[in-house]
């Protein structure tokens, strides 16, 4: 499987981000997308995950399932958590779970990985920030895609908490998945490194 | 006894342990005198029996508009002298307010249908009980749209007092509007020339109606103080065990232990 | 459908939990109707010949200013970027969220209906007809209030903003609904004609709303 993307230009309000861009990432590998505020990191996840649409270029994805879009294919892990903080933990979890539908893995069992167990049946509103977090990680393992797009994936995780997050992108990887992931921090795996919007 | 004593949410729930079950029998004798002697007074002259309705709407309509007077209090107390019950008074104090007010409300049109030939009369009373029910009903749905009850109370308490200030001028002007279109006045129940054989079961259910209502206030204060317990101990639940070392988790146990001393 | 059921699960849940707006529709209604009388005068047989309007435009105002929320809470915590990227056509999945929000705002409406009647003076025949005009025709509110509130996510701006693009749409239902429970009532028109235009616009609704919806979140989306 590779993700490829060519000659990629984003404009964003009237205003080009970044022109030329190319990339690409092959099964089990990570790339890390670096550069400074306002280069478009976040912009280039999005238009990966089909949120916007570039003004020229091409993005592409061989090898996946032929009968998906690429972002059918991808989970996105933006700064906004996607939470319902009125429903519990594991309805908040079940609810994603079911509405991404496809292959679905144990709920209870990837709350017990992010360590959200003890809290499983509490509304999501007394929740930190670190464990928000933590409880969007376990959408990412309850259902399975092959693309993870994770923006800024660290920011509120604790020291354990990067650690733990390391091992699931290794898992992710070793299962052949590919990971492109916008960062200031070291993601604590080997990556390879984009930058774009030339020195930081 | 003081409030200092009572300040202390555990105290309280000691003390009202003791207290209810004699509240709740007080209420159930006199509630069974009030309405024994009401089934036993003479029907009216002119309206017959209907009038015995108004054993049971006189004291409702009395209690909608004291219920609100208590929470009113509880409102000063919440934002003059932050007393840690007020709130939790405040705020049980709305669901069995709007109780009364809507039994005021229905007892008051089951008592028109007879004299009004329809089930509802804007009459100049039972609109400013209506227009109570409504801003009862609003307070709950305020206390409501908040998931922090300590946040909420605020904005209750100062809801509460505007409403305080403004119900006698709604009264009064819900007054004006009506004999300006009805200029014949409806017929005045009540007044200062009750028979004895009415007044003496009106004040016993008065009465009763009072107790019961203050049983099911501190009744429901207890629950909302054991409520607000097991949030707080949920919310250290959820900040427990592997987050020690988390970010942002120490000020939320501290404030969540503040929380459960205020409870 | 596992999926789509489970967002209207979702949305309803969400509606009638601490902080969720669903019973704050009918307060709402029973307000505005309540107000018409101080405005008009308690007369009561005046009342009850304007009733049906009364009614109808106090449950216009009230579906459609709950509406106003419908998406921007999922584009505010980021659901909506989640629900755009996944299986389920973003069309279904809007029709879903207006369905959700119909049973939890919209059905509320017609049962207090009756209540509302009875303070109108409304007798039984004409509450009927108010109450099935509602149930036919509110659901054209709904789905035609839901491509407001799409709006709404786009510029940034909800309120009366929305109102005022949604309210002018909403027209021919006020028309038509109106029409049918007032034929209902006193006659001489039939009352068929007028419902059977009420459903339709309904019917209508259901098939433009979702799309229109859809278009409009996709390019707001940024």
């Amino acid at each position: 499987m590779q993700l490829s993307g060519r000659g990629l230009v984003c404009v964003r309000g009237g205003r080009e981000v970044f022109a030329g861009l190319d990339f690409e990432a092959r099964s089990g590998e990570a790339v890390a997308v670096v550069g400074r505020n306002g280069s478009g990191k976040t912009s280039l996840l999005r238009l990966i995950a089909g949120l916007l649409v570039p003004a020229g270029g091409t993005i592409a994805l061989a090898g996946g399932d032929s009968e998906l879009t690429l972002p059918e294919q991808c989970h996105y892990l933006g700064h906004r958590d996607a939470l319902k903080p009125a429903l519990s933990v594991v309805e908040n979890l079940a609810f994603w779970a079911d509405f991404l539908g496809g292959e679905r893995f144990d709920a209870e069992g990837s709350l017990t990985t992010v360590g959200l167990d003890h809290a499983t049946d509490l509304p999501a509103a007394f929740l930190s920030a670190g464990q928000r977090r933590r409880l969007s990680l376990a959408r990412l393992l309850t259902v399975r895609r092959p693309v993870w797009l994770l923006d800024e994936p660290t920011t509120a995780l604790d020291a354990a908490g990067q650690d733990m997050f390391a091992g699931l992108m290794r898992d992710h990887l070793t299962r052949g998945g590919l990971i492109i992931a916008a960062t200031h921090a070291p993601l604590g795996i080997d990556a390879r490194e984009l930058r774009i919007g030339g020195a930081a | 006894m003081t409030l200092i004593d009572l300040a202390n949410p555990t105290r309280f729930l000691a003390l009202t342990a003791r207290v209810l079950p004699w509240l709740a029998a007080a209420t159930i004798i006199l509630l069974t005198i009030g309405l024994y002697q009401s089934a036993f007074a003479p029907d009216d002259y002119q309206q017959g029996a209907t009038v015995k309705i108004m054993f049971i709407h006189v004291p409702n309509a009395w209690l909608s508009m004291f219920v609100w007077g208590v929470m009113s209090v509880a409102s000063l107390g919440t934002l003059v002298w932050r007393h840690p019950l007020a709130d939790v008074a405040a705020k049980s104090a709305a669901p069995i307010g709007a109780a009364f007010t809507f039994l005021a409300l229905v007892t008051g049109s089951l008592w028109g249908r007879p004299m009004w030939g329809t089930y509802w009369e804007w009459d100049a009373r039972l609109t400013s009980v209506l227009i109570l029910f409504l801003m009862y009903l609003g307070l709950m749905a305020l206390w409501r749209a908040v998931e922090d009850p300590s946040r909420a109370a605020r904005a209750a308490a100062v809801l509460t007092l505007v409403g305080a200030i403004n119900l006698p001028i709604i009264k009064f002007s819900v007054d004006w509007w009506n004999t300006l279109h009805q200029p014949a006045s409806v017929m005045r129940m009540g007044g200062s020339t009750l028979d004895k054989s009415f007044l003496i079961p009106l004040l016993v259910m008065a009465i009763a109606f009072t107790l019961l209502f203050v049983t099911l206030h501190l009744a429901a204060m207890r629950n909302e103080i054991l409520r607000r317990r097991v949030r707080s101990l949920q919310m250290m639940q959820a900040s427990r065990v592997a987050f020690s070392s988390e970010v942002g988790t120490g000020s939320r146990e501290e404030s969540a232990s503040k929380e459960a001393g205020a409870a | 459908m596992t999926a789509l059921a489970a967002l209207i699960r979702r949305d309803i849940r969400i509606a009638l939990r601490v902080g969720g707006g669903a019973l704050i529709g009918v307060l709402f209604f029973l307000t505005v109707v309540v107000l018409m009388p101080f405005a008009v005068g308690p007369d009561l047989a005046l009342l009850s010949r304007l009733g049906p309007a009364i009614l109808w435009l106090g449950a216009l105002l009230a579906s459609l200013l709950t509406l106003d929320r419908l998406f921007m809470a999922d584009h505010e915590d980021g659901s909506l970027d989640l629900i755009t990227m996944s299986r389920t056509p973003l069309e279904l999945a809007c029709a879903a969220k207006a369905l959700a929000h119909w049973l939890a705002a919209g059905l509320p409406l017609i049962v207090a209906t009756p209540v509302l009647g009875l303070l109108l003076n409304l007798d039984m025949v004409a509450t009927g007809a108010v109450a099935l005009t509602l149930l036919a025709g509110t659901p054209a509110l709904t789905f035609t209030g839901m491509i407001g509130a799409a709006l709404a996510v786009t510029l940034h701006r909800g309120g009366l903003l929305m109102a005022v693009l949604v309210l002018p749409l909403s027209i021919p239902v006020l028309i038509f609904g109106v029409a049918a429970s007032q034929a209902a009532i006193t006659g001489p028109l039939s009352f068929g004609a007028p419902f059977s235009i009420l459903c339709a616009l309904s019917l209508v609704s259901l098939v433009v709303g979702p799309f229109a919806a859809a278009m409009s979140l996709r390019h707001g989306l940024d």
